[in-house]
């Protein structure tokens, strides 16, 4: 499979970290195409942030490659990865409780990110469309001017999604995006994944294993740092080792 | 009125600066006698510091318990400028090397040392008082915010700076005027600041400076940089991955609250007419952030207001009870920091500004009503 096309967006090369000796990841290596959405399963521990953590480059790795459309990220400062088109979203949900939802998504906007660019920043009327047109995208349009202190556990995961949605990522990385959320949050955040995924590639993890069948595209089961499964769903699901390891409770 | 904030003042603002003004402008010199005017326009000189904390530290979380240290460095640059115009050779002639400021005389120095001799220049002074303490704030910045300290630990070490460069300023001074500091400054480019005239000419200067100041630090945070301070405050690692470098931020921000300190730092040096190393270390660096506590550290006004008020209480006090006011000061800070986080800026807004409001609203109720439109036009 990984012959046919050399054309991915991220190639994650012999990805290795090791904090004090113990490697939380172990020679990793994973390949995303374009428009190309990849849950990440797999136990407790199993290095899953981890690996969101170096791709992004909040935690360095020990060794190994994470080429991104032909640019080496391993060397980069975090928001230099930003700008070449990655974006990640934490969990739990983080978002300035202290500002508005408008003002959440206005500081995501990629404009004014140097000093005197964010003195000088005005509000103009391109701002404001895209802001609109995020919000209306998370369900958010009616709560622009509310604080984020206020919204509930779920509105605050969409509008972190959200604030990564403005800066046009090629390459979105969700850790956790349906925890915490009720039932009918959860059916309307698949369907918001669903849109936004569409034209760009994804990293996903989660853990509710019906929502990572509804927007799976590929699956890779990590454990103990290493790639136990990887390929669809199903067949990860039928995999043997993954079932005695992780899905078999 | 949750879209007013987004404007540079809203009426709120206006008021607090105009009521400001009018305190700072009319009501104390009318009120003091110039021995206690020129006592406030020290305070005054606080009240900068205090402002560029309420930046640092209210906003943008960092607290620098080194503000001493910038206030000391831009004090230092305006009186070497005085001390040198004060030691022509003949006000010197008694020294066994004329010329040179007595101190170093004292000390066995015969000549002027290098680094002395372009405070020569009044430009150059002045271009000091503002680039030395950037200089100082810049290195500091980079060497901690690239390694990201910050927390307890930044406000440990920017006391740490404190304590070294009093201990540098006590232990060389052949060219600091050590313990004694440097002190008999007469005249700026000849114009005599002793006098109760220039007192009173240069506490108007400093209030004017202070409403720059005040004005500068308005437009920070009412700007897309205000909202990002507080941003990073909060979720320091969503700014960083929503593709900002916070470490410039911060050192941008650092730089900005010393250059405001070494100015008034200057500012104190010429209505005081001395300079020495009790204003630059750790005591002084952590009364600035009780001025900044006191006040409201969320509020430019405030802070003002916060240093205005202790420093009279200190003066009034220590006056009386030299002993326990240390001791007293302590107590407030604690009891600012348990009993009102926001100061009295909070004290203000939670208590007595809701109380002012329904008191309008009783008197006359059209207001609300004009209020709609407003809202509704800001929002589209």
């Amino acid at each position: 499979m990984r012959g046919k096309n050399t054309n991915f967006v991220l190639a994650v090369e012999d990805l290795t970290v090791s904090f004090d000796g113990f490697k939380a990841v172990d020679h990793l290596s994973f390949y995303v195409e374009p428009n190309e959405c990849r849950v990440i399963i797999g136990p407790n521990g199993a290095g899953k942030t981890t690996v969101l953590d170096l791709i992004c480059g909040r935690t360095r790795a020990t060794g190994g490659s994470v080429n991104f459309k032909g640019i080496e990220l391993l060397n980069k400062r975090e928001d230099q990865i930003v700008h070449a088109g990655v974006g990640r979203k934490f969990q739990p949900p983080s978002v300035y409780e202290d500002l508005t939802v408008f003002e959440n998504l206005e500081l995501s906007y990629p404009r004014g990110h140097t000093v005197f660019g964010a003195l000088a920043f005005r509000r103009d009327s391109a701002v404001r469309d895209r802001i609109a047109e995020i919000a209306e995208t998370i369900f958010l349009s009616d709560l622009l001017d509310e604080k984020a202190a206020f919204l509930s556990h779920g509105q605050k995961q969409w509008l972190e999604i959200g604030m990564l949605l403005i800066q046009d990522p090629e390459l979105l990385m969700l850790d956790a995006p349906v925890a915490g959320m009720s039932v009918a949050e959860r059916k309307k955040t698949a369907e918001l994944l669903n849109k936004i995924i569409a034209d760009r590639s994804v990293i996903v993890i989660e853990h509710d294993m019906g929502f990572v069948a509804d927007i799976a595209t590929r699956v890779t089961v990590l454990h103990q740092g290493k790639t136990l499964s990887e390929g669809s769903m199903e067949r990860v699901q039928n995999d043997p080792k993954v079932v005695e390891v992780y899905l078999g409770h | 009125m949750h879209v007013a904030t987004h404007r540079i003042f809203t009426r709120q603002d206006i008021l607090a600066f105009a009521i400001l003004a009018a305190v700072i402008f009319v009501i104390l010199p009318l009120a003091l006698d110039s021995f206690r005017l020129n006592l406030f326009g020290k305070y005054l000189t606080y009240a900068f510091v205090a402002v560029g904390l309420v930046l640092c530290w209210g906003a943008g979380g960092i607290l620098s318990l080194g503000q001493g240290v910038f206030f000391g460095l831009g004090g230092y640059a305006m009186a070497m400028f005085l001390k040198l115009e004060a030691s022509t050779p003949e006000n010197t002639a008694i020294q066994s090397t004329p010329g040179i400021p007595d101190f170093m005389d004292w000390n066995q120095l015969n000549a002027l040392p290098w680094w002395w001799e372009p405070f020569n220049s009044l430009a150059f002074a002045l271009f000091a008082v503002v680039a030395v303490p950037v200089a100082f704030a810049f290195v500091i910045g980079v060497a901690m915010f690239r390694r990201r300290v910050g927390g307890v630990y930044f406000a440990i070490i920017t006391q740490a700076f404190a304590a070294i460069l009093t201990i540098l300023i006590i232990g060389q001074q052949g060219f600091t005027g050590g313990v004694n500091g440097i002190t008999d400054l007469r005249t700026l480019n000849g114009w005599d600041i002793r006098t109760d005239a220039a007192k009173e000419f240069l506490y108007f200067v400093n209030g004017a400076l202070l409403f720059v100041c005040l004005a500068i630090a308005q437009y920070v945070r009412k700007s897309k940089l205000g909202r990002l301070l507080i941003a990073m405050r909060d979720q320091e690692d969503r700014v960083r991955f929503s593709g900002y470098a916070v470490a410039s931020f911060k050192i941008v921000l650092f730089c900005r609250g010393a250059d405001f300190a070494g100015v008034v730092g200057a500012m104190f040096t010429l209505q005081v007419g001395f300079m020495s190393h009790t204003l630059v270390g750790i005591v002084p660096s952590i009364e600035m952030v009780i001025f900044c506590a006191v006040g409201g550290r969320l509020s430019i006004v405030g802070a003002v207001y916060g240093a205005l008020l202790v420093n009279w209480a200190k003066t009034s006090l220590s006056e009386s009870f030299p002993e326990l006011w240390l001791l007293g000061l302590g107590g407030l800070f604690i009891a600012v920091v348990m009993l009102f986080p926001n100061g009295l800026a909070g004290i203000y807004t939670e208590h007595v500004a809701p109380r002012v409001a329904a008191l309008f609203r009783r008197r006359a109720p059209e207001p609300r009503t004009e209020q709609k439109p407003e809202i509704k036009a800001a929002a589209e």
